[in-house]
């Protein structure tokens, strides 16, 4: 196979996922500019180690492995966030259980209204808070819908963590969430739950 | 042999992001899908759960600036 053909088929293949690339990278980095730096950085390294694809309809995979690996690369220099996992604390957090109450049935569907009144920033911000190796599974997943085996074989760990993790992550995310919601305009009904339970 | 016994709440919700993820193999992917549609409430947290990650999803899709392209093309055209 010649070289130009092979630079256009992984400019294609750059080409169609590029915007997952960049949400992705967005969520990680958490800003606009290091999220760009993030995406050339690692297409540039993919480019650079193209022979080590050995499935071309793994690409998508193998490209986000290389941009996971140079994002904790970057965080590991930078030296300004823990790379490690958190202890664990108290037991796992459910939106639900906080919505669906019998003194919010009024509500009718007290749990569909918060998300309708949830805001794409209220999520965000939630996402972006979360410790980086929870959020890169919840980025992984979520965002970008690969598997647990896929993530784990991304990142070089056990399926196990990878759900572990995800489940940490979608509890310390929903908490944030029920957290801000009650002091916003969009947690009217968690204000109200607050308020009944007497919650700051 | 399909274990078809139907699950508890408890063991449903233990299941319930994993499902929800595509992440059972299909005799507990059938047995979650069985569990949810008999019982009232955890079919509304499965829809609850279900629409938050819609929401979630929503915040990868963020388009590239359209430089990022020319950059991408300048990063592969000067090798």
């Amino acid at each position: 196979m010649s070289h130009g053909i092979h630079r256009a088929r992984f400019e294609v293949e750059v080409t169609a996922i590029l915007d997952n690339l960049y949400g992705a990278a967005l969520r990680l980095t958490r800003n606009s500019a290091d999220a760009e730096d993030l995406v050339a950085e690692s297409v540039a390294k993919a480019w650079a180690s193209r022979d080590s694809l050995e499935d071309p309809a793994r690409f998508q995979g193998w490209i986000f492995r290389i941009l996971t690996n140079t994002f904790f690369s970057d965080c590991r220099k930078r030296g300004t966030v823990s790379l490690d996992e958190p202890a664990g604390e108290g037991g796992e957090f459910s939106l639900f259980e906080r919505l669906h109450q019998p003194f919010l049935l009024w509500w009718s569907t007290p749990e569909q209204e918060f998300l309708r009144k949830v805001l794409r920033e209220d999520l965000q911000r939630a996402l972006d808070a979360l410790p980086e190796v929870f959020r890169v599974v919840v980025v992984l997943s979520e965002l970008e819908g690969f598997s647990y085996q896929e993530i784990a074989d991304m990142l070089a760990i056990p399926i196990g963590t990878v759900r572990s993790r995800f489940s940490r992550a979608r509890s310390l995310l929903q908490q944030a969430v029920w957290q801000h919601s009650l002091h916003s305009s969009a947690g009217g009904i968690g204000a109200a739950k607050a308020g009944a339970e007497g919650e700051p | 042999m399909t274990d078809r016994r139907i699950l508890s709440c408890e063991e449903a919700l233990r299941r319930l992001a994993d499902y929800l993820n595509r992440e059972l193999e299909p005799p507990e992917r059938d047995a979650v899908e069985q569990h949810v549609r008999l019982c009232r409430e955890c079919c509304s947290r499965a829809e609850f759960e279900r629409l938050l990650k819609e929401r979630l999803a929503e915040l990868g899709r963020e388009p590239a600036p359209a430089r990022m392209l020319s950059r991408i093309r300048e990063l592969l055209g000067g090798d």
